[in-house]
């Protein structure tokens, strides 16, 4: 579960003070799927960072799992992003010279995991997002888009994070594969009750979500449920 | 980070770049190579100079006339010049406690004849204690006695250059006479060949009575050199002080400034030493800067590396490395470089070393030091070099290494 308390974050270049978000308080229960949406600048990237412990807020609290994470040191956020959050980022970024399965063990080498272990976790966490067997001994460098990202999400998955946070995931796919990846997101929302957070500019993306936070200027403009919600294929519990 | 997972994370990257960190370990390998090649090769010269030295004799004193300055090394102007040392002084040495043998010797350079060849050599007039003094052993025939010093026999004992000169390949000197300034000599012995000591060659140079040398020859009373051999080394010390002021006294000179100067053979082998030494830190010196060199291409090459993988470093810190973690990672690529390096600097160098002596005729000597000190200045150049590129990729900031193009 997360929590923001008024939420703010000032960064200073010299003598100009620019507030990035101001005063922010939401809270995302566990099993959600939220969008948080909002044009360049509005202040989404800031939030994001926040709430995937890369920065901390200047003011304000943030608690993630009733823990307070807002005045930590870099190592102690290194510790909760391994083991609390897996990011899925606009340009993938695997190891290019890395198989498949080695790009999904690494966050486990980090947290200190067996070797063996680290395989069958990986394994796991692949089949979980729908990506081909056949590939699994593949070099990043040769998957295509949307299969380099998802193996993302599925090095996301490895740790059994709280969260799956998604930074414009389909920003560098087109709308076909950048589909096939919202609805991997969407089955492992529906089937394995995952939290999303989906980070995007485009309403069309954040359509897919259950529920949009609007953001614009570091304000908060809009929280509330999808009204016309696009689900790409029906991923019920009952059906598979 | 288990250290498995380090190993196999600096293994990808370094055969990512095979060329670059073939290209990189090449400079190590040429720094470390050239330091164990020059090391061996200034080890090799102390170790001739010191064997040749000691092969002159063993605790050996040699009083020479003239006075040398303490620390001005050995190299004194007109001593022969001086003709101090008389035959008296023989018998006030052979006093002294602690003196195993005296040898007395009048040494000139003179035409020598012999069947129609000519050569011109050193003539040392000496008594029998020479043989056991200098440590020199015969070939063939024998050693000149002290009946022939008493009747100043002109018999000759021949080094084996001077035989060899003299006479050619294969024929025997012994019993034929040979004309040394127009007087003529029996030759009763040859020497075995011992090799060139330095400042002085044994093997060319031939050996007559002292007597005969000094009444005959020379014309002359006085002595060029008396060397004393000293029964323990521990003697010498005080057999050297011992000496200086007796002769000072016969001499009727003061001790602090004598007509003569006694050297032991460690007053030589020390000067020698401290010249190979010398020798030795210089080549060291001039290897060792292409070894910096070489560590600041690890440096590069590390930079190069971190700011190509800054999203990397940003990729593995978001999902959970630490600080430690990335410096680790890069600082174990750089002292991986610079100990493959290392390890085939040694074998180069000691290819060379090899090959140094075999060709070249200089003498090596790889040392366990030399290789364990280029063990440890390598990983030390891996160390410094690579700290400065792996901390900054440690303190890179997470979401710029992200956003980075």
């Amino acid at each position: 579960m997360i929590e923001c308390k008024n939420i703010s974050k000032v960064y200073k270049s010299g003598e100009i003070e620019t507030h990035a978000l101001k005063n922010a308080s939401f809270k995302i229960n566990d099993g959600e799927f939220v969008a948080i949406m909002g044009p360049s600048g509005s202040g989404k990237s800031t939030l994001m960072h926040i709430i995937g412990c890369l920065d901390t807020p200047t003011s304000g609290q943030y608690l993630l799992d009733d823990k307070d994470v807002s005045q930590l040191t870099d190592d102690e956020l290194a510790d909760i992003r391994m083991q609390k959050i897996g990011f899925v980022f606009q340009s993938f970024n695997l190891l290019p010279r890395a198989t498949v399965l080695r790009n999904v063990t690494l966050p486990l080498v980090y947290a200190g995991v067996s070797r063996e272990e680290r395989e069958n976790k990986a394994k796991e966490a692949l089949r979980g997002s729908a990506f081909p067997e056949d590939f699994w001994n593949h070099y990043s460098n040769q998957l295509s888009g949307g299969m380099m990202q998802r193996v993302a999400i599925a090095r996301a998955l490895v740790n059994n994070p709280t969260l799956v946070l998604a930074d414009e995931p389909t920003g560098n796919l087109d709308t076909k594969t950048g589909e096939m990846v919202l609805d991997t997101f969407q089955r492992l929302h529906q089937e394995q009750g995952r939290t999303i957070v989906l980070i995007t500019h485009e309403p069309y993306v954040a359509e897919h979500a259950e529920r949009v936070i609007n953001i614009r200027d570091g304000n908060i403009v809009e929280d509330g449920k999808v009204k016309n919600r696009r689900i790409i294929n029906n991923h019920n519990h009952n059906e598979k | 980070m288990k250290i498995q997972d380090i190993f196999q994370e600096t293994y990808s990257s370094l055969s990512a770049n095979k060329a670059r960190s073939g290209l990189t370990i090449l400079g190590i390998v040429i720094g470390i190579g050239s330091v164990i090649a020059m090391i061996s090769i200034g080890q090799g010269a102390s170790g001739q100079i010191t064997s040749s030295i000691e092969g002159l004799g063993s605790n050996l004193l040699t009083v020479m006339p003239g006075f040398i300055q303490p620390g001005r090394g050995i190299v004194s102007s007109g001593r022969g010049s001086a003709q101090t040392l008389m035959n008296e002084d023989i018998e006030v040495l052979r006093q002294i406690a602690g003196t195993a043998y005296v040898s007395p010797e009048l040494q000139r350079r003179f035409q020598i004849v012999a069947s129609g060849n000519n050569t011109n050599s050193t003539v040392i007039g000496v008594e029998p204690d020479y043989a056991e003094v200098r440590n020199i052993a015969l070939a063939d025939g024998s050693f000149i006695t002290e009946a022939q010093i008493r009747s100043m026999g002109r018999v000759v004992v021949l080094g084996p250059t001077v035989a060899l000169d003299l006479f050619g390949e294969g024929n025997d000197p012994i019993g034929k006479t040979i004309r040394i300034n127009r007087v003529n000599f029996k030759v009763i012995g040859v020497l075995q060949a011992k090799g060139s000591a330095g400042f002085f060659n044994p093997d060319d140079t031939v050996f007559v009575p002292l007597t005969t040398m000094q009444k005959i020859l020379a014309g002359a009373e006085f002595l060029s050199t008396i060397a004393i051999s000293v029964e323990s080394k521990d003697l010498m010390p005080q057999v050297q002080e011992e000496a200086t002021f007796a002769l000072a006294e016969k001499h009727h000179v003061d001790p602090q400034s004598p007509d003569f100067s006694i050297i032991s053979q460690a007053d030589i082998l020390g000067t020698l030493t401290q010249v190979t030494d010398t020798f030795t830190i210089f080549l060291a010196a001039v290897a060792g800067i292409s070894l910096i060199v070489g560590g600041i291409g690890i440096m590069n090459m590390m930079l190069t590396t971190v700011t190509e993988r800054t999203r990397e470093i940003g990729l593995r810190k978001s999902i959970g490395a630490k600080k430690k973690d990335i410096s680790m990672q890069f600082l174990t690529e750089a002292v991986m470089l610079t100990f493959l390096g290392g390890v085939m600097g040694v074998i180069l160098g000691w290819i060379l070393a090899v090959l140094v002596s075999q060709f070249a005729g200089i003498a090596t000597q790889v040392s366990l030091q030399s290789v364990i000190l280029a063990f440890g200045v390598s990983a030390a150049i891996g160390i410094i070099f690579g700290y400065y590129p792996a901390r900054r990729a440690a303190s890179l900031n997470p979401i710029e290494a992200l956003r980075y193009e």
